[in-house]
């Protein structure tokens, strides 16, 4: 049950729980406390909006930033990335195999605020060694939703 | 000038579909629930294997009989999911659509005057096929309180010695019902009795939510009786690459194939070559189908339920098949109504048989979205008829 209502609330999080219940043959406060106990174990942690800011007046900037640190002795990446995450306009923090070792994503409302903070905070601490900037310039797809098209149903209204 | 026409086409009955489908044409705003065909698009795998065989310049014929990969995926897969085995080289034939493999088997099974035992409701096309291939069709209509299967003493009741042949087609378009394996036992043992032929139509075998599939086929004694129709347009979202195939004991395939020859020379090759990627790689594609059919199913019946609307459980394709007798009108006039007062489409039971006579076929095929909207409006239909009712 666990891995059907993950699979689900992961594309519709907004899902009405009665309705979810019915639909993979369960009672209604099953779900629910399979969900709320999801929740206390991390599994779920959070229900965003996706939203695709082009559309708005809201100018926003993102970018991806790969990082190479040095490791810490003990701490590994832990603390360098925690350092990082920490600021609010950071997204996301990955920690990757490749040829660099942080992928941070990060949201600002200006391409000068977005290098601001690459040049005044990241580039600045100590274990950071080298950072590549690239600048988001259209998305295209997010979160497994494709932002660029509506896909109408073109199918015959009536085939036997 | 004379008359250019051959009669048995033009006393074949048009599809009960096509006055809908005026009417539906003049609604542009009209949602439906009447398609015949996933949701899904081709995954995208499969997709892309048909661009690279287009790109790789793959446009020429194929053998008559398809790919022989194609075929040798065939083997494995049927082999995989029904543990029985169809030799590539002479027991599988590529056919456009499952729609081809049903016209050609008719058309090299039947001599004049012999009869097809034909269960309604289901598929629209065995009748008119079979009357096309000379033979006599003999309909056995379908009983509700069976959930729409198929009994051995309705069976029995309909062969005479002019039997030749039994569609049978489970999972069913337009019922959802599924015949499971005692009910296939059972109706196996008059099929040997009498020594007559099935035509196993299987084309939603992937969409069995009560267990997996069982094909007659591989009960004792019955493969050597049985094609066995199946394709990639329910199961794999295929429905416009127009592929499906056949299988069976070599003498009939063998006569198949040469029809299928001089009629079709062979099914599109870049369908073939999609094919293969699909049944290579695509389990997992139809499992998550699957699922998402059946919550939707489990959504549908209980709203049906919550409307007070009498409906059998459905376990198979993507359709439920609820009664509207209550309302004391044809499944014609509900459908009609219902289209023009509340724009939904639906398609009337009798489209797919006389026995179909007060109920509706309605697909499970959308989107959650539009069948909330959908039954939302068919909520308040039977609540204004349920009140009509009551002051007459
Ligand atoms: C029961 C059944 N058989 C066969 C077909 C034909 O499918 P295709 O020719 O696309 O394989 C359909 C299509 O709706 C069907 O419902």
């Amino acid at each position: 049950m666990r891995e059907r209502i993950l699979t689900i609330i992961e594309k519709d999080s907004r899902i009405d729980l009665k309705e979810l219940a019915v639909m993979l043959g369960k009672e209604e406060i099953d779900v629910v406390n399979e969900i709320a106990a999801m929740e206390k174990e991390g599994i779920i942690c959070g229900y965003h909006t996706l939203i695709d800011w082009e559309k708005t007046s809201i100018e926003k900037v993102s970018a991806l930033i790969e990082v190479r640190v040095t490791p810490q002795r003990g701490q590994g990446f832990d603390n360098i990335a925690e350092r990082i995450y920490n600021y609010p306009e950071v997204n996301s923090v990955y920690l990757i195999s490749g040829a660099y070792d942080l992928l941070v994503t990060l949201e600002g409302k200006s391409l000068k605020e977005v290098s601001n903070f690459v040049s005044d905070k990241l580039s600045t601490l100590d274990t950071v060694l080298s950072t590549a900037t690239h600048f988001i310039l259209k998305k295209y797809k997010d979160h497994g939703t494709v932002l660029t098209q509506k896909n109408l149903d073109e199918r015959l209204k009536f085939t036997p | 000038m004379r008359n250019p026409l051959n009669d048995k086409i033009v006393n074949v009955k048009p599809s009960g579909i096509r006055k809908f489908f005026d009417i539906v044409s003049e609604m542009p705003d009209a949602i439906s629930l009447g398609v015949g065909e996933p949701d899904f698009d081709t995954p995208w795998h499969v997709r892309d294997e048909g661009i690279f065989s287009l790109e790789k310049g793959k446009t020429f014929y194929t053998s008559n009989a398809g790919l022989m990969g194609l075929r040798q995926e065939i083997s494995a897969y049927i082999n995989r999911r029904q543990g029985i085995t169809y030799d590539p080289a002479k027991e599988i034939l590529v056919t456009v659509g499952g729609s081809e493999a049903i016209d050609v088997a008719l058309r090299c099974m039947l001599n004049p005057g012999e009869e097809v035992i034909i269960p309604q409701p289901c598929y629209v096309s065995y009748e008119p096929c079979a009357v096309m291939a000379d033979g006599v069709p003999v309909i056995i209509d379908l009983k509700h309180e069976n959930d729409f299967r198929l009994t051995p003493e309705e069976l029995e009741a309909a062969i005479t010695d002019k039997t030749k042949v039994l569609v049978l087609a489970f999972p069913n378009n337009p019922t959802g019902a599924i015949m499971e394996r005692k009910d296939l036992e059972a109706i196996a043992e008059v099929i040997i009795k009498h020594d007559i032929y099935v035509i196993s139509d299987e084309i939603y075998s992937e969409l069995s939510y009560h267990g997996d599939h069982v094909s007659i086929a591989t009960l004792p004694g019955m493969k050597e009786r049985t094609i066995m129709i199946n394709g990639f347009s329910k199961s794999y979202a295929m429905t416009g690459w127009r592929l499906g195939y056949a299988c069976g004991p070599e003498v009939i395939l063998k006569q198949m194939i040469k029809l299928h020859q001089f009629a079709i020379m062979c099914a599109p090759t870049t369908s073939q070559y999609a094919a293969i990627e699909a049944l290579r790689n695509g389990d997992e594609d139809v499992a998550a189908m699957r699922e998402s059919y059946n919550e939707r199913r489990r959504y549908l019946l209980h709203v049906f339920r919550e409307m007070g609307l009498e409906c059998f459980e459905p376990f198979g394709a993507f359709y439920v098949f609820p009664c509207i007798k209550e309302f004391g009108m044809t499944s014609d006039e509900f459908a009609i109504r219902f289209l023009e007062e509340e724009k939904v489409a639906v398609v009337p039971g009798t489209a797919f048989g006389d026995s179909g006579e007060g109920f509706l076929r309605i697909s499970y095929a959308y989107s959650l979205d539009n069948l909330k909207e959908a039954l939302g409006r068919m909520k308040r239909f039977i609540t204004r008829l349920r009140e009509e009712k009551d002051k007459n």
